[in-house]
């Protein structure tokens, strides 16, 4: 008999190799308690949460929790069904009444989590003989939504308008195109250059996909994201989001104006063969969509913390996946996969989370440690986080 | 077969610069197994290949290319259209 596991055998050796030097698991680690949206209890310890992607902190909201409590009460633990069948309740159409009025967009879809929405919006709408052209640094559930659909896939170099429009140019001009970027790209959180290419886009006829999960609630005038900010979300035809980051819950969404939208419910599968989200979750998710809406002082704490991390992370000598604070996400890059095993250790000893990445899903190969700030950080808590960092870096000789 | 043997020289001096192990290329040579190339270096590589040809050598396409003589197949069909 062939082992089907053997496949997994060089990754279980190197899992092995790295716990053989002392480190602990970075991927099995559990939140015994969990005090505020950045404070946790971890190992028995108090620990600072700073990779949680909890960026608005709406997930201990007096008002979200309420919603919640009684949506529970008036409807129950879950809906059983599809949205199609009898999975739509009262919460689901308010949440994407919600959504329509965040965006101010025609039509929202409420998925069960963002990667579905990711996976079924695209395998959906590109089919055989269409083009999807993507960026190469493309989040799991996009390249999962090619892989699952029957087009054509086409990728460029990160964030390169000139890429991106050679390869449009030499595509068969009558074949149906999309174009799917991000706003904020989750592992150094760079932000896209959008506004140039969704004009390129435009200029070969393509439509326009654009996944806001990291950038909703605080990025753009009204926190639509990153497109908002360029001044360009009126030209994209998709707008893809999560509500498990600034939303604080869990469940995806696509908002759109095209007109035929609302055919997408029949049609799409990872919409129609999953069960709903529970009545609690799409309660809360709707309470704190609307209250994201009108978010101003907490979204400029958030900024001031992002940029005062970012600068005081590379006065300490850190090297940072950006040149300056572009969102709530700050990447910083290790030598290698062993030191950020050993750097991550040494952060969650001194009472720190942050998340460590490391290929296939990060970009050129690199170990990154990613810290996500939350608008509930206090400036103490800031401060707090670099002197942490500074002692774990000292200790495994990072800096 | 000039026209095979020329697409195979051009393709062979694509592929050079990113031979680091000095590999012999021929049209059996595989990418990842004689190469060693990760999905980088394949990246890069394929970005130089569209760009000299002015074609589009799709992910799909690219999953059923594995050695040289595979490469010079695809590119000779995508030019010939």
């Amino acid at each position: 008999m062939t082992d089907l596991f053997s496949k997994f055998d060089a990754l279980i050796a190197q899992r092995a190799g790295l716990l053989a030097t002392g480190v602990k698991d970075p991927f099995s680690l559990v939140m015994e308690e969990v005090k505020s949206p950045t404070v946790a209890v971890v190992n028995g310890k108090e620990t600072i949460l700073l990779g949680t992607y909890n960026y608005m902190g709406m997930t201990f909201d007096d008002d979200v929790i309420a919603a919640g409590k009684q949506a529970l009460d008036e409807f129950g633990a879950g809906t059983t069904g599809s949205r199609v069948l009898n999975g739509t309740f009262q919460g689901h159409k308010e949440c994407e009444d919600a959504l329509k009025e965040f965006y101010g967009m025609d039509h929202a879809m409420v998925f069960s989590t963002g990667y579905q929405a990711n996976l079924g919006i695209i395998s959906t709408i590109a089919g055989k003989g269409d083009y999807i052209i993507l960026d190469i640094d493309s989040h799991a559930s996009i390249y999962d939504g090619c892989k699952m659909g029957d087009a054509e896939i086409v990728a460029f170099r990160h964030n390169d308008v000139d890429a991106l429009e050679k390869r449009l140019k030499r595509l068969p001009a009558d074949a149906g195109k999309l174009v799917v970027l991000e706003g904020v790209y989750s592992m150094l959180g760079d932000v896209a250059p959008l506004k140039e290419m969704i004009r390129v886009s435009k200029e070969a006829g393509a439509m326009i996909l654009v996944d806001e999960a990291h950038s909703m609630g605080f990025i753009g005038e009204n926190g639509r994201g990153v497109a908002e900010e360029q001044g360009v979300l009126d030209d994209v035809d998709f707008v893809i989001g999560t509500f498990s980051k600034s939303v604080g819950t869990v469940g995806g969404f696509c908002v759109s104006n095209h007109p035929k939208f609302e055919i997408m419910r029949l049609v799409c599968r990872p919409y129609v063969f999953t069960a709903s989200l529970p009545p609690a979750v799409v309660a809360c998710s709707a309470a704190s969509i609307r209250k994201l809406m009108h978010n101003g002082n907490k979204r400029a704490h958030l900024w001031e913390n992002s940029r005062n991390l970012h600068q005081g992370l590379r006065d300490l000598g850190f090297k940072l996946g950006t040149p300056d604070a572009q969102s709530a996400i700050i990447a910083v890059i290790m030598p290698d996969l062993e030191k950020g095993a050993m750097m991550w250790a040494a952060l969650l000893e001194n009472g720190l989370y942050v998340n460590l990445a490391r290929p296939p899903a990060t970009p050129a190969g690199m170990t990154l440690l990613r810290c996500s700030l939350c608008a509930e950080h206090s400036s103490e808590q800031v401060a707090d986080i670099l002197s942490r960092f500074e002692r774990a870096g000292k200790a495994v000789g990072i800096i | 077969m000039t026209d095979r043997s020329e697409m195979f020289d051009r393709l062979k001096d694509l592929i050079e610069p990113f031979n680091k192990k000095g590999v012999e290329v021929t049209e059996t040579t595989t990418f990842a197994g004689d190469l060693e190339w990760d999905s980088l270096t394949v990246m890069d590589f394929v970005a130089e290949v569209e760009d000299s040809f002015d074609i589009v050598i799709s992910m799909n396409l690219q999953a059923e290319i594995e050695n040289v003589g595979h490469l010079v197949d695809a590119v000779t069909k995508l030019t010939a259209a």
